[in-house]
């Protein structure tokens, strides 16, 4: 299991880039009963029996890299899911894009805490790439939202350490708005 | 707290840009790369990467480029950074913590010196292309 709820976002972020998506949608809703997450893309989705094989640990998609056959990301995020009394969906359409979702019981002793969303954001904003990312970000009290493109028509390049550093003040100072 | 809206990080960045001086953004000789695969996840890169971020503006260094990317084949050496410097080699760098992380700005960066048994061969096969 990951150690926070950030390192799935994270994670199923990175395989949308890596699906060759050019837009991301990530949705992440934290409330007193409940925390749920969904990243949505359109990149190059999985076939039906990629799709179900996918959150098999011994599975990974062929030709992600040629002589290997790794990734846990989904495996994890999966067994987590089973093993905290919460949901996981997993919906992909070829050349239509993927959607996972989550659900954790915010209550329960064993959910992880959300974790770093400042650094987690601010370092998918990094990857290269011409997609766009898109965060609505939501507790019972208010919401937000940025995208990459707002924050590098602000900032310029949000591969240079001083950006990157502002965009995780923006993102910090952002969620302390949500809690008060 | 008043929300930081983008306006106010556009101030922010023109404040900081002079505070640092920054004669030419543009001109990049340096890339710090962090592997932020599920592996790099797990194995705590966001630290790594916080870390040499923070290090970086608190050396005024303004020259080097910081990425992230996927998994680059090292999974048992997890954190991987790659660092790519002018007039020095390619060099990809394992189990690298937060403290490795700044040492690689001061050292590696700023110093043009390797860190020592932390230097990975080269990526897994399968990655390079």
């Amino acid at each position: 299991m990951h150690a926070a709820l950030c390192d799935y976002i994270a994670d199923l972020a990175q395989n949308a880039i890596e699906a060759d998506a050019t837009h991301i949608r990530l949705e992440i809703f934290t409330g007193p009963d409940e925390v749920r997450a969904s990243v949505a893309d359109n990149g190059k989705g999985m076939s039906r029996e990629t799709l179900a094989a996918a959150t098999d640990p011994f599975f990974s998609e062929p030709g992600k890299h040629d002589h290997r056959r790794t990734g846990l990301g989904l495996a994890l995020l999966r067994q987590a899911a089973d093993a905290l009394n919460g949901d996981f969906t997993l919906e992909s359409r070829p050349s239509e894009g993927t959607t996972v979702c989550f659900r954790f019981d915010a209550a329960h002793t064993d959910t992880p805490p959300l974790g770093d969303l400042a650094g987690t954001i601010a370092g998918l904003l990094t990857f290269p790439g011409r997609f766009e990312l898109e965060m609505e970000r939501a507790t019972p009290h208010d919401r937000y939202r940025l995208t990459r493109s707002e924050l590098g028509d602000a900032l310029g390049s949000l591969e240079e350490s001083v950006n990157i550093a502002l965009v995780r003040e923006y993102i910090n100072a952002q969620e302390e708005n949500l809690i008060l | 707290m008043a929300k930081l809206t983008l306006d106010d990080l556009r101030k922010l960045r023109d404040e900081k840009q002079r505070a640092m001086n920054m004669r030419d953004p543009e001109n990049k000789t340096a890339q710090i790369i962090v592997g932020m695969g599920t592996c790099g996840i797990a194995a705590g890169a966001k630290e790594t990467f916080n870390a040499i971020i923070d290090e970086l503006n608190a050396q005024g260094i303004t020259n080097v480029l910081v990425r992230q990317t996927g998994c680059m084949g090292l999974c048992h050496s997890e954190p991987t950074v790659e660092v790519i410097a002018e007039g020095m080699p390619p060099i990809i760098y394992g189990q690298i913590d937060a403290e490795l992380g700044r040492a690689i700005v001061n050292r590696h960066i700023i110093n043009g010196k390797l860190i020592d048994n932390h230097i990975c061969d080269k990526p897994a096969m399968d990655i390079i292309r």
